[in-house]
């Protein structure tokens, strides 16, 4: 399909791109592209300028801080992070999920940036983000601010992330001793998810949240302050969840009603949450 | 080759490809995707259009040694990069072993799907040498055949592995 025009610049460096980005109106950032080149075919996105983040090699890096937080860079892609050590030493979560978004080419391509600065609410990567209560770094003209990830999802295809910013990493808090999971319910095998759910457990309350029910993942905190300081055992956890599905204003579509989606948020929660606690322990 | 520059946003730009082994420079506008240049510039039409929209795989190519989807890619973006196409999988009028193993084991039919199979299929080959039949299946996950001949692809893909292949 031929795309609208569109001007296209490749910048060496991240003050250049932020430039860029600033000077343009309309001016988007281009990371893997697999989401936004869609978009642009089907005209609901037609920036009338490309920044392609391709040549900042810093921006794909993946290391492990002092503090023994893991640092993404907002174009490390999902094959990066299926196969880097230190995601794997530190949060393997991250493969896992990864290793299930699409399909191999896409994963080839996909970055992590493009996936919550996309913000579709059915990504995978913003309820497992929130549930690890990630950082996202964002870097402007006036230099870098850190925003936790709930200031940083704002709404459907919406991110903290303004005009002439642009998301660099993603800092994930050392895991102690968290296990964490991710649960699903997709359309074809690793296809888009109707809802799904992660949990991360570490001693005291686990971190429930979920997505596809709203704009930006939902935080289960009735259901994480019914389960505070206690076993998670099979019917505790099941308890704890009655009633989370009623407190959601899901959307129904083609795929699912409102009600169906309300269901499998209680039983994605229960899911992710008796897996992340069988991993912590 | 230095891709990158620091200077104002272009509608178009010279980009210089490697392509099945042969240099190319050519002029592009910006919004022309990588299949299009790569069938209507290089008249490489090997690599199909199916669905347009990053689902089907036809289009899939390498580049820089990574199976992609080349109408999920704009041919600017591929400046500086090698990229193989199915025509490049050939050796000296030889087929490539999963070319033969296709035609060996009937996988494919209306033969729309195949470029994008082959190439999907090398990239796993060229990782994972001897791939179990989940990995085969993952790995053309980004693929699909609407004539759903795939228990033959898959059971060329693993003759292939195997080196099982008519001479």
């Amino acid at each position: 399909m031929l795309l609208r025009e569109v001007a296209y610049a490749r910048p060496r460096t991240l003050e250049a791109a932020v430039r860029l980005l600033g000077e343009h109106e309309d001016a988007r950032a281009l990371a893997g592209g697999q989401s936004l080149t869609n978009a642009m075919k089907q005209r609901v996105g037609s920036p009338a300028v490309l920044v392609d983040l391709a040549e900042l090699a810093e921006l794909r890096r993946i290391d492990r801080a002092a503090d023994g937080s893991l640092e993404l860079g907002a174009m490390a892609t999902y094959a990066q992070i299926v196969l880097s050590p230190e995601v794997s030493s530190t949060h393997p979560i991250l493969a896992e999920v990864a290793h299930q978004i699409a399909d191999v080419q896409v994963r080839n391509r996909g970055t992590i940036g493009g996936n919550v600065c996309w913000n579709d609410p059915t990504n995978h990567f913003p309820p497992l983000l929130a549930a690890l209560e990630a950082r996202m770094t964002i870097t402007g003209p006036n230099g870098e601010r850190e925003v936790g990830y709930d200031e940083f999802f704002v709404g459907v295809f919406m991110t903290a992330a303004g005009p002439g910013e642009l998301l660099t990493k993603i800092t994930v808090p050392a895991p102690g001793a968290c296990g964490s999971a991710f649960a699903s319910v997709p359309i074809g095998k690793d296809g888009t998810c109707i809802v799904n759910a992660a949990a991360c457990v570490d001693g005291g309350a686990p971190r429930i949240a979920i997505g596809c029910v709203a704009g930006v993942p939902e935080r289960a905190t009735g259901m994480e302050q019914a389960l505070a300081g206690g076993d998670l055992s099979p019917e505790r956890v099941r308890e704890a969840a009655r009633g989370l599905g009623q407190a959601l204003d899901p959307p129904s579509d083609v795929h699912a009603s409102a009600e169906y989606r309300r269901h499998l948020a209680e039983v994605l929660a229960v899911r992710a949450t008796l897996q992340a606690a069988g991993r912590a322990a | 080759m230095e891709a990158g520059t620091n200077g104002a946003p272009t509608s178009s730009r010279v980009v210089h490809v490697e392509v099945n082994g042969e240099r190319h420079e050519r002029e592009v506008d910006a919004r022309r995707l990588l299949v299009h240049f790569l069938r209507d510039e290089l008249d490489l039409t090997g690599t199909h259009v199916g669905c347009d929209t990053g689902n089907c795989g036809a289009c899939t190519v390498h580049l820089d040694g990574e199976a992609v989807k080349s109408c999920m890619l704009l041919a600017v973006q591929a400046d500086g990069t090698t990229i193989t196409t199915v025509e490049g999988l050939e050796e000296d009028g030889r087929l490539h072993p999963l070319q033969q193993a296709f035609s060996d084991h009937h996988a494919l039919q209306c033969g729309y799907c195949t470029p994008g199979m082959l190439m999907s299929a090398k990239y796993l080959l060229d990782n994972n040498p001897e791939p179990t039949e989940a990995e085969i299946r993952k790995a053309l996950q980004g693929n699909i055949c609407r004539c759903t001949g795939y228990v033959n692809i898959i059971e060329a893909v693993a003759a292939a592995a195997k080196g099982e292949v008519s001479a």
